[in-house]
């Protein structure tokens, strides 16, 4: 842990202003990531731009039939807000099945998308790890890796991200709007996360003089065939082994739209566009769903500890797709799996 | 006035305790106090070649960065070193001694600054240079290099030809991995320095088991050293023997002349003891009839390069199970670690675990009942010594246990109970402890008013000991609780040994009831004293004190107010300090038992395990707090789902490194995992034991507690998961 000096930011100008002048400044929204990586000395910003109070706290509706969730929002009273139980308690369910009370609390929106994964090298500077430190060498690709990455691995890192919450963003498609010295922009939710490839010290493609202001979801919510299963090594408060958002849109019985992301697999939420395209037009049923799963997991690869993620991931995608075409989502409070 | 004893009684401490008023080792704050931060080694073994301070040194508001090259003196004989629970066999660790590093997290420097932030930021910026040696830190890779260590268990008959020729036979190897204590309160010492003076307040287990070792390490008087441990945020072991921070934090004081704090991290608490890996490897033979024949019970254990620290793991099946021929067997297996130590019931958490799910096994192959099995095989003595027990209602739990489980409606046969996607398991299990007594000195100071301290040097790790001193003290005076005050965690306090091995409350309590009777004879003496007494020629005997009075037990009506006895005699105190009486007798065995039952449902496809039930039945001799007794040994249930499902240290065995040295990674149970649990206090009445029939309850709550639940995934998927924890990859096969 450095000493730093720490600023407020008055509006979004003000922030990027600050960020922009001192290239290792870093933003604070909630501190629940950073300020843990300060102490373990992975993070040693000069200086920390607290963002908390910019006026980015609202959920509302746009005109585009969407919502619009602004950066600031804590990650309690996203899930929470009647809409997004209403509209997109996929979502809902995501974020309550991360973390605890208390750091949702204090967790943003914002925050959530950009904190850092919890490969265990990673958080120990006695060790190599190529995303602390481009070039030292991953240790996690024979080392203790229960917890790391099976699909869009590099050579150089296998870490996963470890979010619930962008997991659910990730199939519901949303849109992350960010500002910079150049103005705004917007990118769309899959291409925000990068995969490590030789650039694993590089989570995301924000810019690190950008920030985010907001979070956009399309009109639609899935809201009838949804379900996020989360699986942990107990039964609460506890990273995910592999994580499910599924969403449908059934007419009847057959498969009308879907979406599918996983969750603590991948150095980001895990998408396919073959396993959601043979979905469509299928019964909902067992095969189809296994068939998705294959797709989904085409390519996976373990590295010992986590090689029981492929086939644990698959059971839990066919279960997932099982409870969304049921219209019987995962409870976030009963852990029983039905 | 009924009796405090056996009526659930609210902590007395609990006020203080929420409210933040009870103080811990780090909360004691001086003017002036200097803050240390301990800068701990990357590597598990070699030498420090450099170490360069001057960063450190650099920084505003450092005072000064301790090593082992500019330390001031410490002793430099191993017996020096030797606390009341160090290993017999071995040199104890010796922090900031020299160059030598024994393990990784080993103290190498000690940063001193003005504040704690600061040291924490200096502590960052000191620079070491290693010359790294091979390590060893894999219990597997390293088992053939075990060597026995001495077992009280002697062999009896052959095991091995009787396990050979046995008509039904089971053998299997358990294994246990490395398990940390991880207290709530990390691991702090404030020591405070006047005139060559220490008042130490420590998170310890032991004040006075701290303050011999201080005055060991740094050569000073007894009467130099003063430890205090009023309050402790959770020990399990963990503080029995003195840590590395006090010795530090007592280095620095002296060095520097000036109170000194030294707090570990969390991820520093890795490097302390822990609960050694296990390989538990069990044999038993039956004869048709289901009764044993043989049983083996080998354990491998770990212990660190320097000490040979070592619990009895496989002496417990003499104690459960009649056996004509057996063999008990511990090795022991040196890493490159810190020395393993005590964490709640050592030896038979792990040793019990194992021979528990072989008795299961060894049910299934007999196509027997788990309950009938163990009620075939009881034994009523303990076949080590041959002898009988002060008390063993042990059947009287299994059937208490039982009932309250509705054991009698579960299906035999593995995979036959359902719900839903989740197939249902019934497990069952038996946990056993020791019931000891340890030499203590209690002091009662009784005022005229009415009021009595009661003191001891024990320390209340969390268990409820202030309570339950209270609560005998008050019986015993015959005063209202309110009117105790109890005083512990003082090193100048009446001689108190270590809280640790259950012993504490039959061993204070006893001494608390011979202390009030020294206080009663004082009293009648007074009374007896008084003009016309009506106590006039009664013995100690025939009198009690109840109720602010010392009373006749022939006639109520003939009493004597202690305040008016007190008056009579013009004593405005008395003062008595008696110590119990430990009996030497080996004529008895001395033992808690308990039957553990625990329901899993477990998602047949995803391997998820939820412990939805668990009933607990204890029998643990007199009960003294039903409230903080159930506390006790519902938290041993928790800490037994955690066994089973949860814990484990996980090493990276090429850098000799434990990965998740925090609590987010390192998993205990947290409220979604603890369901249901029932605590049952079977009734056990026992004059031999001691004479208040106490027989504690530290321990035995996780005794077993693991078997029942692994045994209860069997019987839910039948798949034997025999390595803990038993996680979700281990319960189905996925790929
Ligand atoms: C013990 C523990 C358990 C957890 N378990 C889970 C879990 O199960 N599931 C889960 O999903 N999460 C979990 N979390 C993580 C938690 O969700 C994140 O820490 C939280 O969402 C981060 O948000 P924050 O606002 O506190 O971010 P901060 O810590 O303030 O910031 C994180 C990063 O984002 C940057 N940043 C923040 N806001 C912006 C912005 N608007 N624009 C640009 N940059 C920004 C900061 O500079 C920093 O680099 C857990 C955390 C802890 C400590
Ligand atoms: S997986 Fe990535 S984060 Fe983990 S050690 Fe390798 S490089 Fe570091």
């Amino acid at each position: 842990m450095i000493p730093f000096q720490y600023a407020r930011a008055n509006d979004v100008a003000d922030a990027i202003k600050q960020i922009a002048a001192d290239p290792s400044a870093k933003f604070i929204a909630g501190g629940t990531n950073l300020i843990d990586l300060i102490k373990y000395d992975v993070e040693g910003p000069s200086r920390l731009v607290d963002i908390s109070h910019l006026p980015l706290r609202s959920i509302e509706p746009t005109s585009a039939g969407g919502v619009m969730i602004g950066a600031m929002v804590p990650n309690t009273d996203l899930a929470y807000h009647p809409m997004i139980e209403e509209r997109y308690p996929l979502l809902s369910r995501a974020i309550l099945s991360g973390a605890s009370q208390q750091l949702r609390n204090m967790a943003s929106t914002g925050g959530n998308l950009l904190q850092r994964t919890r490969c265990f090298y990673f958080y120990d500077t006695a060790m190599p790890c190529n995303k602390r430190e481009p070039g030292s060498g991953c240790s996690a690709i024979e080392g203790v890796n229960r917890i790391n990455a099976i699909l869009g691995t590099s050579e150089a890192c296998i870490a996963t991200h470890p979010s619930d919450m962008c997991v659910a963003l990730a199939a519901l498609e949303a849109t992350v709007h960010v500002t910079g010295p150049a103005g705004t922009r917007s990118i769309a939710f899959a291409d925000f996360h990068r995969l490590p490839d030789n650039t694993p010290q590089r989570d995301t493609n924000l810019e690190p003089d950008e920030i985010i202001t907001a979070i956009e979801l399309p009109p639609k919510g899935f809201s009838t065939n949804y379900s996020y299963l989360k699986i942990r090594d107990r039964l609460s408060y506890a990273f995910a082994l592999v994580s499910v958002a599924a969403a449908l849109e059934l007419d009847g019985d057959t498969i009308k739209e879907a979406r599918l992301a996983l969750g603590g697999v991948a150095h980001k939420p895990w998408r396919s566009s073959a396993a959601e395209a043979a979905l469509l037009g299928q019964r909902a049923d067992a095969t189809a769903f296994a068939q998705a799963a294959d797709w989904l997991l085409h390519g996976a690869k373990g590295y010992g500890h986590n090689n029981f993620k492929i086939g644990l991931a698959r059971r839990a995608i066919i279960r997932t797709l099982d409870q969304a075409a049921r219209g019987k989502p995962q409870s976030v409070s009963d852990k029983k799996i039905r | 006035m009924a009796s405090y004893i056996g009526s659930a009684t609210s902590r007395i401490d609990g006020r203080a305790k929420v409210t933040g008023e009870a103080k811990y080792a780090g909360e004691f704050n001086v003017a002036g106090l200097v803050h240390g931060y301990v800068v701990d080694s990357a590597i598990p073994k070699g030498r420090i070649v450099r170490i360069d301070t001057s960063g450190a040194l650099g920084v505003a508001g450092v005072i000064d960065v301790l090593t082992h090259r500019n330390r001031p003196q410490m002793a430099d004989k191993d017996d020096a070193y030797k606390d009341e629970a160090a290993p017999e066999k071995g040199s104890p660790y010796r922090p900031l001694y020299d160059d030598r590093i024994l393990f990784s997290g080993q103290p190498l420097a000690l940063v001193l600054a003005e504040d704690w932030e600061t040291a924490r930021v200096a502590a960052s910026l000191v620079k070491i240079e290693y010359q790294k040696e091979p390590h060893v830190t894999d219990l597997q890779a390293e088992r053939a290099k075990a060597f026995a260590i001495d077992k009280p268990e002697k062999p009896r008959g052959d095991a091995g030809k009787a396990f050979a020729s046995a008509a039904v036979r089971h053998a299997a190897e358990y294994f246990i991995p490395t398990e940390h204590h991880n207290p709530m309160e990390l691991f702090a010492s404030t020591v405070i320095w006047d005139n060559g003076q220490l008042t130490v307040y420590d998170k310890t287990q032991g004040v006075q088991n701290v303050q011999q070792y201080l005055c060991g390490v740094f050569k000073m008087k007894a009467d130099e050293v003063r430890v205090m441990s009023p309050y402790m945020g959770g020990g399990f072991g963990s503080g029995l023997r003195p840590q590395y921070q006090v010795v530090l934090a007592a280095l620095a004081a002296r060095a520097l002349k000036r109170p000194v704090r030294v707090m570990l991290s969390r991820a520093q608490m890795y490097a302390l003891g822990h609960r050694p890996a296990s390989i538990e490897r069990l044999a038993l033979g039956a004869n048709s009839g289901g009764t044993l024949e043989a049983m083996t019970h080998e354990a491998i254990a770990v212990t660190s390069q320097f000490e040979e620290f070592a619990r009895n793991d496989t002496g417990w099946g003499n104690l459960l199970y009649k056996t004509p021929n057996a063999k008990f067997e511990h090795t022991l297996v040196k890493l490159d670690v810190p020395t393993s130590c005590d964490m709640r019931a050592p030896g038979a958490a792990t040793g019990v675990y194992a021979l528990e799910c072989a008795m299961d096994e060894l049910a299934v192959a007999l196509k027997t009942d788990p309950v009938q099995l163990r009620l075939q095989c009881y034994s009523d003595r303990d076949q080590g010594g041959d002898i009988p027990y002060t008390s063993k209602q042990l059947r009287e739990c299994y059937r208490q246990g039982a009932a309250a489980f509705g054991w009698d409606k579960r299906k035999a046969e593995p995979r036959s109970m359902r719900e839903g996607n989740d197939l249902v398991g019934w497990g069952m299990a038996s946990g056993v402890w020791e019931a000891l007594q340890m030499p203590t000195t209690v002091r009662i100071v009784l005022t005229a008013n009415g009021h009595a301290e009661v003191a001891t040097a024990a320390s209340d790790i969390g268990t409820g000991t202030y309570t339950i001193m209270a609560q005998v003290a008050a019986d015993m005076l015959g005063l209202p609780i309110d009117n105790i005050s109890v005083k512990l965690g003082d090193s100048t306090l009446p001689q108190c040994p270590l809280e640790g091995g259950s012993w504490i409350a039959s061993s204070v309590c006893n001494a608390i009831a011979n202390t009030a009777r020294a206080v009663r004879d004082d009293l009648l003496k007074l009374a007896i004293g008084m003009k016309d007494s009506p106590l006039a020629g009664a013995g100690v005997d025939d009198v009690a004190l109840i109720d602010g009075k010392i009373v006749s037990k022939r006639d109520a009506a003939h009493a004597v107010s202690i305040a008016s006895a007190m008056q009579a005699g013009n004593a405005d105190r008395i003062t008595r300090e008696e110590a119990n009486k430990v009996a030497e007798d080996k004529s008895h065995a001395r033992n808690v038992h308990s039957a553990i039952f625990a329901e899993v449902k477990v998602d047949e496809q995803l391997g998820v395990i939820r412990v939805t039930r668990v009933v607990n039945a204890v029998a643990a001799g007199r009960i003294l707090n039903p409230k903080t007794a159930h506390s006790q040994v519902m938290g041993g249930v928790v800490w037994g789902i955690g066994m089973a499902l949860h814990e484990e240290t996980l090493f990276d065995h090429r850098y000799g490194r434990v990965m998740n040295a925090n609590i987010a990674e390192y998993h205990v149970p947290v409220n979604a995992d603890v369901h249901d649990i029932k605590v049952i206090f079977v009734d056990e009445p026992d004059q031999i034991v001691n004479p208040l029939g106490i027989k504690g309850l530290g321990e035995i709550g996780i005794v077993g507690v693991a078997a029942a639940i692994a045994n209860a995934v069997y019987h839910a998927t039948g798949k034997r998961v025999r390595d803990l924890p038993i996680t979700l990859d281990k319960v189905v096969q996925f790929n």
